[in-house]
């Protein structure tokens, strides 16, 4: 190629693209240049967008034509690849970088494959940070709706960082076909009715409307679905970065967002406490400490808790759901009327309750005011499970083999879980401690029954006392 | 008990924010993956172009890609870990589908997500709240000939038939087997069944390949499921170890064809559960999960390997990442020559991503590679060179210095995580 090195070689040109993004220009102009064998350095390139540019730079504006027998440029097509997003870069220096590493490629074909060459780490540099800000942008772009009219527009102001919005404005009509929509940026906007896209000049924030009714409803969805127990504020300063707050509606929540992000994780942790700390080793340790439970509503209403109570060592222990208004007043379980009813029906099958532990899932009474009276109430599932921690430590020290649950509330301080006692009576259930749990209904419950219901509940009952009554035989020879 | 009475004078608005709050434990956002569609020619909005997008991030670091709401988070089931479970007083609230295609509608169209993500409480019954699901997916696809991306999250207790069918309209279809092994699961979410869990991913995975099958026969077979099936495992509520979840998520990968297993660390959670525990496990834990299920679908690791990259408790080390872990514990197959190796043993390099040895591999067939060289595509050179030979590089004894990991692993941001949980 040196024949051709020769001519004119002091003098520098001087090319004018016809727009900053304008890559058919570059690759026509480019392509003769090569031809007339200008080395890079003897190019000033400018585009009317970069205000970088040297506006006084001197130049020969008329480019050597290039000798009708000389050969076609090579490009690869990954260099096609990388200089058709490289060109949409905002740095001056663009034109002359893809330049420099064409006419590099015409002595070295596979310059592209050197990844450490800094050439190709620049284009590569320069392509990657476009297509950043074309995702960006495809990702940052908020519309808002106005009524014109023959129907609504969908208007956006988005500020890209780079000349891509022509090339990005397919992406728009690809998802948004059947909307009307402009997209209004400092460079130039679009608008599409439909069918058409149509360029307009450059707009102002001013030009964009200012709120969408619907912007209220994403502003809530943003603060409900955000996780204040993670809260990891340079991951999402990575991904959105503070340059596009300013035009994203929900941004500016951000700030209050992290302001209260560890007192609202620190409020859960420790609404949730249950920092029961060391379990008592002995029962009365535990009657003790249920005395001052304080962990859940039925604890704070001034009531006197009641501890179970039995035999050493029993086979048996018996499950209800919590202190009634005898219990509590006398400070033992089971001797109000539905403890009464317990009793006989127990005597009847032949279990003797002094054999037996007794106690309850919830340890104090919860009850509402009617006038004089204390109305019983049922405990709620969050309030048995809170209860549970003492219960498994008298299970623990009691090491029954035997458990009867009498009720669902019962049942579900020992499972874990609300079962329904009719589906699941009759049939013992394996305890995590390798104990057997018996489910059967509660004696109040009989109580409310009347007639004909009362009766046959009675017999489900007595039978299901005389299945617990042959396994407490069984075990305890 | 009587039917809980329905919240009728919530707003809108009130409503979003109690269903998208109790929709945020799932971890997945995702929008990838799918069928490339457009609007174009249709009557409606919409398009998926293979690169999901996320239109926000919230300071948790997490990306907002879908309307990510529960139609409902009134639920007869009463999983420990769950804030709408059955015993929890959370507030309850209820969208009707028709509610959750405007929404869905009304946030596309201004651009601020890619589709819809939906999944619900069990209202009634399982076949009843699948059924309502699917109505909304149908009303997004049918009425509205909506082309965006579509999540459902399906319900394993529901009617088969229901669960193909919402694989119809859905771009991904996902099924949580909730915690890593089946103890923890019978223990913290009594009414689900690990049996039924995969007997349904089982079916679906099914589904997805005859729906592939058959639309390789024939061109205008429909699509099922496009962007596949995945699943989310909640670390830390129970006692499962590194090791075991590592070992359940390849059998979820290699048994039901999932596209992605999700982790979730355990967070506390409003109303908590007295079976929970307190604290949440350190993120950087759910982070070290990931990085190990890179390493299994991108890195060539088998499961065992990973394993391997565990201490002797089950537990991957917090303060250094699984591939380091691994190589620091088999320092007898480094180094490697970045100019011969072949690609599977350059992706054991610390340091080394898939794009770095990708490069290399390109740029070493033009020249041989220097240490500088390898410095430029890549990140820490520091941290790989112990690893390497280079052209004008080799470690000698620096490979099996006892003290390497101080002298490469990462000194200060990650271990304040360690401290802050």
């Amino acid at each position: 190629m040196t024949p051709f090195r020769t001519m004119r070689s002091a003098e520098a040109f001087r090319v004018s693209l016809a727009a900053p993004d304008d890559f058919e220009g570059w690759r026509d102009t480019a392509r003769r240049l090569i031809q007339a064998d200008v080395p890079p350095d003897r190019i000033v390139w400018d585009s009317p967008a970069d205000q970088s540019t040297d506006l006084f730079a001197q130049g020969e504006r008329r480019l050597p034509a290039p000798p009708a027998d000389a050969p076609q440029p090579r490009a690869s097509r990954d260099f096609l690849q990388y200089a058709k997003s490289a060109i949409l870069h905002s740095d001056s220096k663009r034109f002359s970088l893809l330049y420099r590493l064409l006419w590099r490629l015409q002595t070295n074909p596979r310059l592209m494959d050197d990844r450490a060459d800094a050439d190709v780490r620049g284009i590569d540099e320069l392509a990657r940070q476009v297509r950043r800000d074309i995702h960006k942008m495809r990702a940052f772009v908020r519309f808002r709706v106005i009524e014109e009219p023959d129907g609504e527009r969908y208007v956006a102001w988005f500020e890209p960082g780079h000349h891509i919005l022509r090339s990005n404005a397919a992406f728009f009509v690809r998802r948004f076909t059947t909307m009307r929509w402009s997209i209004l940026t400092p460079q130039g906007s679009m608008h599409w009715d439909g069918e058409t896209l149509q360029e307009g000049p450059p707009a102002t924030r001013a030009d964009a409307p200012s709120g969408d009714p619907v912007e209220a409803l994403w502003r809530k969805y943003y603060t409900s679905i955000f996780n204040p127990a993670r809260l990891k504020v340079g991951a999402m300063l990575k991904e959105m970065p503070r340059k596009y707050w300013k035009n994203l509606p929900e941004a500016s929540l951000i700030p209050e967002m992290i302001a209260g992000a560890q007192a609202r994780e620190a409020g859960m942790v420790e609404a949730g406490a249950q920092d029961f700390g060391v379990l008592p080793d002995t029962l009365a340790g535990i009657a003790e400490a249920v005395q001052s439970c304080r962990r859940c509503d039925i604890g704070c209403n001034g009531t006197n808790s009641v501890m179970g109570e039995g035999a050493d060592a029993p086979v048996l222990m018996i499950v209800g759901e919590q202190p009634g208004d005898n219990e509590e007043e006398l400070g033992h379980p089971f001797v109000g009327p539905a403890g009464q009813l317990l009793r006989a029906h127990l005597k009847d099958a032949a279990i003797a309750i002094e054999q037996a532990y007794v106690t309850n899932a919830v340890k104090h009474f919860k009850f509402t005011l009617r006038g004089k009276r204390r109305l019983h109430q049922n405990p709620t599932a969050k309030e048995i499970d809170v209860c549970r921690w003492w219960l498994d430590g008298e299970r623990a020290l009691v090491r029954p083999r035997i458990v009867l649950a009498l009720g669902a509330s019962a049942a579900r301080g020992l499972l874990g879980r609300t079962v329904s006692v009719q589906k699941e009576r009759g049939v013992p259930l394996p305890l995590d401690d390798g104990s057997e749990l018996w489910i059967t209904t509660h004696p109040s419950y009989l109580l409310r029954l009347q007639d004909h219901g009362r009766a046959d509940e009675e017999q489900k009952f007595a039978n299901d006392l005389r299945c617990v009554a042959a396994r407490v035989s069984e075990l305890s020879h | 008990m009587s039917q809980p009475a329905l919240p009728t004078q919530k707003t809108i608005l009130e409503r979003l924010e109690i269903l998208a709050d109790a929709a945020k434990y799932d971890a997945s956002c995702a929008s990838s993956g799918t069928s490339k569609r457009n609007s174009k020619g249709g009557k409606g909005i919409g398009s998926t172009e293979g690169m999901g997008i996320c239109h926000a991030y919230a300071p948790d670091g997490r990306c907002i890609s879908l309307l990510k709401i529960l139609l409902t988070n009134q639920c007869v089931f009463d999983c420990h870990y769950c804030i709408n479970r059955k015993s929890s007083n959370t507030r309850r609230a209820r969208f009707t589908p028709q509610e959750v295609v405007d929404l869905t509608l009304s946030f596309y169209r201004r651009n601020y997500i890619e589709g819809l993500f939906l999944s619900s409480g069990i209202i009634k019954s399982s076949s009843h709240t699948m059924e309502q699901l699917i109505e909304v997916a149908r009303i997004l696809r049918e009425e509205h000939d909506f082309r965006g991306y579509i999540h459902l999250k399906t319900i394993p207790e529901a009617d088969p038939e229901l669960v193909a069918r919402a694989g119809l309209y859905a771009d991904r279809v996902s099924i949580n087997v909730e915690l890593p092994t089946v103890a923890g699961l019978t223990r913290l979410a009594p009414d689900k069944s690990a049996t039924q869990i995969e007997g349904a991913m089982t079916s679906l995975k099914d589904s997805i390949i005859e729906a592939k099958d058959a639309r390789k026969r024939f061109r205008h077979a429909p699509k099922f499921a496009p962007a596949g099936q995945s699943t989310q495992m909640i670390v830390g509520a129970d006692a499962a170890t590194d090791a075991d979840i590592v070992g359940r998520a390849s059998t979820l990968y290699g048994n039901f064809g999932l596209r992605r297993v999700y982790y979730s660390a355990f967070s506390p959670i409003p109303d908590a559960s007295a079976v929970l525990p307190l604290k949440r496990p350190p993120l950087m834990r759910e982070h070290r999960l990931y990085q190990s299920d890179w390493l299994m679908r991108f890195y060539g690791y088998a499961p065992h390997e990973v394993q391997q990259a565990a201490g002797a408790d089950g537990m991957l080390p917090l303060d250094i990442d699984p591939k380091l872990a691994w190589a620091l514990q088999f320092r007898a197959d480094f180094p490697v020559d970045v100019n011969r190796a072949p690609r599977e043993r350059l992706l054991r390099v610390p340091g080394l991503g898939v794009r770095a040895v990708n490069a290399l591999i390109v740029a070493r067939r033009q020249r041989r590679l220097r240490l500088e060289d390898v410095g430029k595509l890549t990140v820490s050179v520091a941290k790989v060179r112990p690893f390497i030979i280079a052209e004008d590089w080799r470690p000698v004894l620096l490979t099996d210095r006892a003290d390497l990991q101080n002298l490469i692993a990462p000194k200060k941001a990650e271990q304040l995580e360690l401290f802050a949980s």
